[in-house]
């Protein structure tokens, strides 16, 4: 009961993936030319870009916080959601590649929301490189930091505002938000595209909880050898 | 913030750069040797699309490579000085109007350059000026604080080059468009909403660095 009580969100989390995983592989879904029964990847593809996008997010107020407090755990915490990020931005890409391939007819396509989404995840790698070329634990945070919110801010400039200024883009949602307009999702898909973004989300923030706390320990086990050092030395 | 004081900077830097004068030579030799090597490499006539690709590559390397020694070229130990005289945001605002001063130069002495070995295909000059003026202002608004990073971590033209890439993508292939546009003839307020869209991200990029840059300062 105590489990339960304590970790009743990834409980949820679970259900609504299976959820996802059932209703989006065996329900019916309207049948239109080209793009047929990859539909069914709306749940996965666009949840996990959505899922990027949250921790993404967090990810960036915890470096704010990071520069007002200084408070070390809040650089853990950064660094743990770029991470999650990263992942959930790489399953988004595979996932929209292998949509493209079957509706478009290529993996990847010259397309301005594309191109987008590949910056983003240079920007994000090179946060790690940033990370591991400073050997100084108070200055990577720092430096770290101060990037995570540049980098933040403008690529989020570039995936708003730019596609929509491009001639044309194949990828669907010029008008910002795809498939959360009302108008562009069947009603019986609603069931399970709503679950499955609530999922992901849970599953980012699962992720994230993980990644942070294995860190946390390696930077105290860290922090004690230094220590041990110290004395023998 | 007192203008005074960044103007006082602002003649230290030009001093600086007057006194080592192999710095300023050296990007200009830079950027006459990838041109003429570009010249070289595809023989005459190129077309113009590719003009306009080459133009702003060129561009985007000389001023990574100018902007990336803002930093670099003085002692850790005179930051410190500097620190106990003038403020942040002072000092990083006379950080980047200079390297805006020598990106306007370079991007002319560039243009020059450029015309003079790869010809004039430019058909909408006004327009292609006007951009290329904002896009080398834009490489020093957003260049100045990841080349300021970079020397912090001690790293040298690799991290620059990682972290800088990403984020000046996007003002690049906002700039080649414009300029595509002004090569075949657009005028100025056809293209009025990317020009208003590149000085926005500008504009965010300045506010950003004056924010961020005080945190990255003190060491």
């Amino acid at each position: 009961m105590q489990v339960l009580r304590k970790n009743w969100w990834k409980f949820l989390g679970i259900l609504l993936i299976l959820w996802v995983i059932i209703g989006g592989f065996l329900f019916e879904v309207p049948d239109l030319p080209v793009i047929r029964q990859s539909i069914r990847n709306i749940y996965f593809h666009v949840g996990m870009w959505f899922g990027m996008i949250f921790i993404l997010f967090a990810g960036v107020v915890f470096s704010i916080r990071y520069l007002l407090t200084n408070n070390p755990e809040d650089d853990i915490k950064a660094f743990a959601a770029v991470r999650t990020g990263l992942l959930f931005g790489a399953l988004g890409l595979l996932t929209g590649m292998f949509w493209a391939k079957f509706t478009w007819g290529a993996f990847w396509v010259n397309d301005p929301k594309l191109n987008g989404a590949a910056v983003g995840m240079l920007t994000y790698l090179a946060y790690i490189v940033l990370r591991s070329s400073v050997e100084d634990q108070d200055k990577r945070a720092r430096l770290a930091a101060v990037y995570n919110v540049f980098a933040f801010v403008l690529f989020f400039v570039f995936i708003m505002i730019l596609p929509r200024t491009a001639s044309a883009s194949i990828h669907p949602g010029v008008d910002g938000n795809p498939a959360l307009a009302t108008g562009d999702l069947a009603p019986g898909m609603r069931i399970v595209f709503y679950p499955a973004i609530a999922g992901w989300f849970i599953m980012a923030w699962w992720l994230f909880t993980i990644l942070f706390r294995t860190e946390k320990l390696a930077a105290r086990i860290n922090d004690l050898t230094e220590n041990k050092n110290i004395h023998h030395g | 913030m007192q203008l005074q004081k960044i103007g006082a900077l602002l003649r230290k830097e030009a001093k600086l750069e007057w006194r080592q004068k192999f710095a300023l030579g050296g990007i200009l030799l830079y950027l006459i040797s990838t041109v003429f090597v570009a010249y070289l490499a595809f023989d005459g006539m190129i077309p113009v699309q590719t003009w306009n690709a080459l133009f702003w590559l060129i561009m985007l390397f000389a001023a990574m490579n100018s902007i990336l020694k803002s930093f670099m070229q003085e002692h850790e130990n005179r930051h410190l000085y500097y620190f106990s005289l003038v403020s942040a945001g002072e000092f990083m605002a006379a950080k980047m109007i200079y390297n805006a001063i020598l990106m306007l130069g370079l991007g002319l002495t560039g243009f020059l350059v450029f015309i003079s070995f790869m010809g004039n295909p430019v058909v909408s000059i006004s327009l292609f000026i006007l951009n290329m003026l904002l896009g080398m202002i834009g490489f020093a608004a957003i260049l100045s604080l990841i080349s300021a990073i970079a020397s912090r971590a001690k790293n040298n033209f690799t991290l620059m080059a990682v972290l800088g890439f990403p984020l000046i993508l996007p003002l690049l292939l906002l700039l080649i468009r414009v300029s595509s546009a002004g090569l075949h003839g657009a005028s100025v307020s056809e293209m009025a909403a990317d020009i208003f869209i590149i000085i926005l991200l500008i504009s965010i990029s300045i506010i950003l660095s004056m924010i961020l840059f005080p945190y990255i300062w003190r060491d």
